[in-house]
């Protein structure tokens, strides 16, 4: 009982926070009091879900009827709090507290009033995400689900007066909604067969094989969609890194951390469901394994850094969801965590960055590691994990999810992770060298005259010139993060729980050989010079020409909905035209030609009209004769 | 002679002033058909009265006949200024309502 009510405290800390800020117009507009007031909430929320974390034995939920129909209610309201909810809760509680924090030095040349309409939308997200992670069913889960959708959308089109941020976050919008009517009507499919919303109901009723294998894929495929648009998963991945244009703490929070692995979270939760269908789960694995391989393709091609981040995180997604497919949905959830860490501290970094330089092109950086050292320093941490190097969080989870992969029998899939792990590798540490070593780039004047490529307020001309590591609350995050993906690599190379599967021996050499051909080769290309870049980029040719044009798929999206755009107005054009027109014109016609055919009746000669109601006498005489009786 | 061939006489009388009404082109002779029709209707109250025992027929034929006069008077004024107006008084050229 103390998790499930320490959990919703963890919830509802937020929740104020988001109601104080919203209601009350002065303190939002105050701008860094609301900040205050929103880190306090969120530092409460991470204490909170700490507490239910340590105090978890087993699951315990609390519920309360909502919906009541029947005598019994159709759904309910409530928290459900076990072992991956509450690891998961503490991980979004850390990540908000954090970005919060570092947003207050990030965005402290915005405006008060935006800053607090940025902390609103921060409490509502945490709120949501949180209320997502512990919901007990999955009618609480599509709402917050759903919440979080709008507060990527709000943040991401947090500088909404600039074309691209409000395009990308439209773009963001719609192409998750694609997958959330999947998810919708999976759901309702799945209450269909199991006349249940509840998470707990529906696992007895699916280890107890009552729930109909008829159908039940089309159901798991539908909530599949839901989590390929909300985790990116190819062909709905084109959404994320457009979503960029957003302020990197957001990216860093919800492109990243969170929201984005709400889709593996999902599948996680209801591995059981998914078990039953193992079609599905194939697709699953081969999707995830596809999209990891394409966005880490994208992201060698990369010059924004946030863009490599981006398809960085894209490609994660596929290693995750990958895991899942295999049957092992720990494996993606032990990834899930490790990845929320050093990713967003790589997106921190990022952002550490960019503030500094004032441009996200990576051509415009160089030679930081000198004036940034400690930047620099937690960002090769973040990308040694990211790497998968051993002591380092992502390797235990990257090195599982490719024995789970393994195990799983997908002998493809695997091939292709492992050219993946080698891609990471070599991408990162592309924006490694390139962005901290080497000789700095010429600051162009552009820089210094106050044009932002990020749009309004978070360029300082002075930074331009004086780039050094960014002030106290925003290394303090940074700092965090990394040993905290460093404890977590080291305590868990130590702590190894019992594994679900056997790896063989050689994975681990192998994965870790994938790993440092790619460093190697990042290092011999763009730090000894030893092979040229354009040498290399004409040996992949076709390949590289292609990731440039983003292989196409947005064109292809564009395409149908322009094609489809132009096929429906013409159809509806035609309908208008011809059937609402051509019934008007029909009435009208027939109206103008019956008048024309009856005038005629009208001679305006008295006699006729005398003729007339003589004859209607007659007739009205027989009949009134006849029908009479 | 009953009842019956008093009817029938007013039923003849009737027709032909229908007739009259329908068919002739001038307007005074279309005067004259109505005054046949009226006078039908007379014949059929005089010979109920008669034969109902109802003297009030009678009396209301009177007046009947009155009012006839002075419908006459009315149509022949309206004619004439029609024929001053219109510088015709056949009916079939008298279609201004034509629709």
């Amino acid at each position: 009982m103390r998790g499930a009510l320490l959990s919703l405290a963890a919830v509802l800390g937020p929740a104020a926070a988001f109601l104080v800020l919203a209601v009350v117009a002065p303190l939002r507009r105050s701008g860094r009091l609301a900040g205050y007031f929103s880190i306090l909430a969120a530092a409460g929320s991470l204490a909170a879900a700490v507490g239910a974390w340590r105090s978890q034995e087993g699951a315990t939920r609390m519920v309360w009827d909502w919906l009541p129909s029947q005598g019994r209610a159709l759904a309910t309201l409530g928290v459900l709090a076990d072992e991956s909810s509450t690891i998961m809760l503490v991980l979004v509680a850390l990540v908000a507290l954090l970005v919060q924090i570092y947003s207050l030095s990030y965005l402290d040349h915005e405006p008060p009033r935006s800053l607090g309409r940025y902390y609103t939308y921060q409490s509502l997200f945490a709120f949501s995400m949180m209320g997502l992670v512990i919901a007990p069913n999955l009618v609480q889960l599509f709402i917050c689900w759903e919440l979080v959708g709008l507060c990527s959308y709000l943040l991401i089109g947090f500088w909404y007066q600039k074309p691209e941020a409000a395009r990308a976050a439209v773009k963001a919008f719609w192409t998750t909604k694609a997958g959330d009517v999947g998810l919708l009507i999976g759901i309702v499919l799945l209450w269909q067969q199991s006349g249940t919303f509840d998470l707990g109901e529906m696992r007895v009723m699916a280890g107890g094989s009552e729930l109909p294998l008829a159908g039940l894929s089309l159901i798991t495929f539908c909530i599949y969609l839901g989590a390929m648009g909300k985790s990116a998963q190819f062909p709905l991945h084109v959404w994320l890194p457009d979503a960029m244009e957003g302020p990197t703490p957001v990216s860093a929070l919800i492109h990243a951390a969170t929201m984005v692995t709400a889709g593996v979270y999902l599948l996680h939760r209801l591995d059981w469901l998914f078990a039953l269908t193992p079609d599905v789960l194939l697709i699953v694995a081969w999707i995830g394994a596809i999209t990891a391989l394409i966005a880490a393709v994208l992201a060698c091609v990369q010059d924004d850094i946030k863009r490599v981040l981006a398809y960085s995180t894209v490609s994660q997604l596929g290693y995750m969801m990958a895991a899942i497919g295999a049957g092992f949905s720990a494996a993606g959830f032990f990834h899930l965590l490790t990845h929320g860490l050093f990713k967003a501290l790589l997106f921190l970094g990022a952002g550490a960055v960019i503030h500094a330089v004032g441009s996200n092109d990576l051509s415009r950086m160089g030679g930081l590691l000198r004036r940034m050292p400690q930047t620099a320093t937690v960002f090769i941490i973040g990308t040694l994990s990211l790497a998968g190097i051993p002591l380092f969080a992502g390797f235990l989870s990257k090195e599982e999810i490719l024995g789970a992969v393994w195990a799983g029998g997908l002998a493809g899939p695997f091939a292709v992770l492992m050219l993946v792990a080698f891609l990471t590798a070599f991408y990162m540490f592309r924006v490694v060298f390139l962005a901290f070593f080497g000789v700095p780039a010429p600051r162009p004047a552009v820089a210094v005259s106050g044009f932002s490529p990020m749009g309004g307020g978070i360029h300082h001309p002075e930074h331009a010139s004086h780039e050094h590591d960014p002030p106290a609350p925003m290394l303090l995050p940074l700092w965090m993060l990394a040993l905290l993906s460093m404890a977590v690599g080291i305590y868990f190379t130590f702590e190894h729980g019992e594994p679900e599967f056997t790896s063989p021996a050689w994975l681990t050499p192998a994965a870790v050989a994938a790993a440092a051909a790619g460093i190697v080769l990042a290092w011999l290309t763009y730090q000894r010079r030893a092979i040229d870049a354009a040498t290399l980029a004409s040996f992949f040719g076709p390949i590289r020409r292609a990731a440039l044009a983003k292989f196409w798929i947005d064109d292809v999206f564009e395409g149908i909905v322009a094609a489809g755009a132009l096929a429906l107005s013409r159809l509806v054009g035609w309908v208008d035209r011809y059937l609402v027109d051509g019934v008007l014109n029909v009435v009208s016609a027939w109206t103008v030609s019956t008048g024309d055919e009856m005038r005629s009746i009208q001679t305006g000669r008295a006699q006729d009209y005398v003729y007339g109601l003589a004859v209607g006498l007659l007739l009205l005489l027989v009949w009134v004769r006849w029908s009479l009786p | 002679m009953g009842l019956q061939a008093y009817l029938t006489l007013a039923a003849v009388v009737f027709g032909i002033g229908l007739f009259g009404v329908v068919t002739r082109r001038n307007t005074i002779g279309i005067l004259l058909g109505i005054e046949l029709m009226l006078n039908a209707v007379n014949i059929n109250l005089v010979a109920f009265a008669r034969f109902g025992g109802n003297e009030v027929g009678m009396i209301f034929t009177v007046f009947a006949i009155c009012i006839t006069v002075a419908e006459a008077a009315m149509g022949l004024a309206i004619v004439i200024l029609l024929f001053r107006i219109r510088r015709t008084v056949m009916a079939d050229h008298l279609d201004l309502l034509k629709g």
